[in-house]
């Protein structure tokens, strides 16, 4: 379980995220939503410690991640895994390198385990026959898979995905969110989701916190956003005119 | 205020890039890797360079010296020493700044602004330790055996250019350069080119690993690091001149 307390964080001046308070449940797909610049990625890296928060407090399981020193950082980061935007794989390393890549620095396995285990999470995200592949020769799509294989290749305790979903197309979206959601329960993990994507929400969301302006707006199930009056959220969800026609027709028929 | 401020962030920087490794042997397989690309990638252009600049000093030094009264070997000491003590550690580090220093900061812009950094730190590593450190280690064991060979192929480029062009004859040369050779010079080249490689690596490393934007300011940065290695490079010059040879 992760628990955001009172997280405020500002650049130049300039408000970013203001007391913001979460709970991230273990075992759930936790997801962020928010328009673009709302401070959703902010958040997440206030979270993970790759920017450092004003004020307030990230606890991972009882542990306080902002006051602990740059050592005990490293250690718990050991614990965590994290997918970026855009996948951030080395790009002098082939894929099976890139996924050994966690397990050659932390561990004293045999090459072969490696290997083994490496090749056991690039099946788990469905990719087979790439492992010599470099990233450049790899799709959107693959290269997204990739990440996800290499954060999950030391059994992490909290996985972090931001914009698991962005430029890709919906199909392959859709597969991306399964993978997510069946790691999550398989390992009972402590997944964040940082996504504007409603198509994920509405799949995977099993705990949904909304961000406006810095500010958290909503937080809820993805059933309840559907029912929700939050205005901004009515707004984030119900953007499009074919989205705010299937909201009237179905108030209509209730 | 933003030079000291700057300063500060390097220090800090320079600090984190000397701590302890998370495994000794990956990081000594980094550095043999780094040895090859920053260091037996540059024997090409020290060469050319060497062999080109070693014939120049000599030929000019030949057509400045036209007088009777002054002894024709003394061309071949010219050149020697002005290739020792200046041309093959400054101007070649010089040279290295601009290629060497130029891909080390686009290198690490490139893994800042596409994330691969922040992966590196949410494995648990240390980046910039993991990232810099074997490439500090290579230049500064590397970059001393480049010097050595810009200082025989320099003077071999001398003795070439006097048999080509018949300035000078082969048997002054050769005599010139074997005559009065204090074996300190080579210590003092050295001793800069090893400085020298400090410099290059850790502040174009420094410009690239602060980096933020887009591919607009990696070529910037990477510019920025090259410029300011090149100038504390003139300034180490002189300083470690003013040292070891006053």
């Amino acid at each position: 379980m992760i628990e955001v307390e009172h997280l405020y964080k500002s650049f130049a001046g300039v408000n970013v995220l203001e007391d913001i308070s979460v709970t991230f449940e273990r075992g759930k797909t936790n997801l962020i939503i928010g328009r673009s610049g709302s401070g959703k990625t902010v958040l997440m890296k206030c979270i993970v410690g790759l920017h450092e928060a004003d004020r307030g407090a990230v606890i991972f399981d009882d542990r306080n991640f902002v006051e602990m020193s740059f050592t005990g950082r490293k250690e718990l980061r050991k614990e965590m895994g994290m997918m970026f935007q855009g996948g951030a794989l080395f790009d002098s390393l082939s894929v099976e390198e890139n996924v050994i890549f966690p397990l050659n620095l932390f561990t004293k396995m045999p090459y072969d385990e490696k290997r083994e285990r490496a090749n056991i999470c690039l099946k788990r995200v469905n990719l087979d026959n790439v492992n010599k592949l470099y990233p450049g020769e790899l799709s959107g799509g693959m290269k997204k898979r990739v990440a996800i294989a290499r954060a999950i290749v030391q059994n992490p305790k909290y996985l972090f995905c931001d914009e698991p979903n962005s430029g890709l197309d919906p199909k392959t979206a859709l597969v991306i969110d399964d993978l997510i959601s069946e790691i999550t329960h398989d390992y009972s993990i402590t997944t964040v989701v940082n996504t504007h994507d409603m198509n994920s929400v509405m799949e995977i969301g099993e705990k949904v916190v909304f961000i406006h302006q810095g500010f958290k707006c909503w937080e809820g199930t993805r059933e309840e956003i559907l029912d929700s009056d939050n205005e901004y959220l009515n707004d984030f969800v119900f953007a499009s005119n074919f989205a705010k026609k299937i909201k009237s027709l179905t108030s209509k028929n209730s | 205020m933003k030079n000291i401020s700057a300063f500060g962030k390097y220090i800090i920087f320079i600090t984190r890039v000397f701590s302890k490794p998370e495994k000794t042997k990956i990081y000594l397989q980094q550095t043999i890797r780094e040895i090859e690309s920053l260091g037996i990638n540059s024997i090409g252009i020290v060469i050319i360079i060497s062999i080109f600049i070693g014939a120049v000093i000599t030929l000019q030094t030949r057509y400045n010296l036209e007088s009777s009264w002054i002894p024709l070997y003394l061309i071949g000491l010219t050149a020697r020493d002005t290739i020792l003590l200046e041309f093959s550690s400054t101007m070649v580090g010089l040279i290295l700044a601009g290629k060497v220093g130029s891909n080390i900061a686009s290198e690490i812009g490139h893994m800042r602004i596409t994330e691969q950094i922040d992966a590196l730190e949410m494995m648990g590593i240390n980046s910039a330790s993991y990232l810099i450190l074997p490439k500090i280690l290579a230049t500064m064991v590397f970059n001393p055996i480049l010097t050595i060979i810009s200082m025989v192929v320099g003077i071999f480029g001398g003795w070439m250019a006097c048999i080509v062009t018949g300035a000078l004859a082969s048997s002054d040369y050769i005599y010139g350069i074997q005559y009065w050779f204090i074996p300190f010079y080579i210590t003092y080249a050295l001793v800069k080119t090893v400085v020298y490689a400090f410099i290059i690596t850790s502040v174009t490393s420094f410009h690239g690993y602060y980096v933020q934007g887009g591919a607009l300011e990696v070529g910037r940065c990477s510019t920025r690091g090259v410029v300011y290695s090149s100038i504390l490079i003139l300034l180490a010059d002189v300083v470690l001149t003013q040292l070891m040879l006053a």
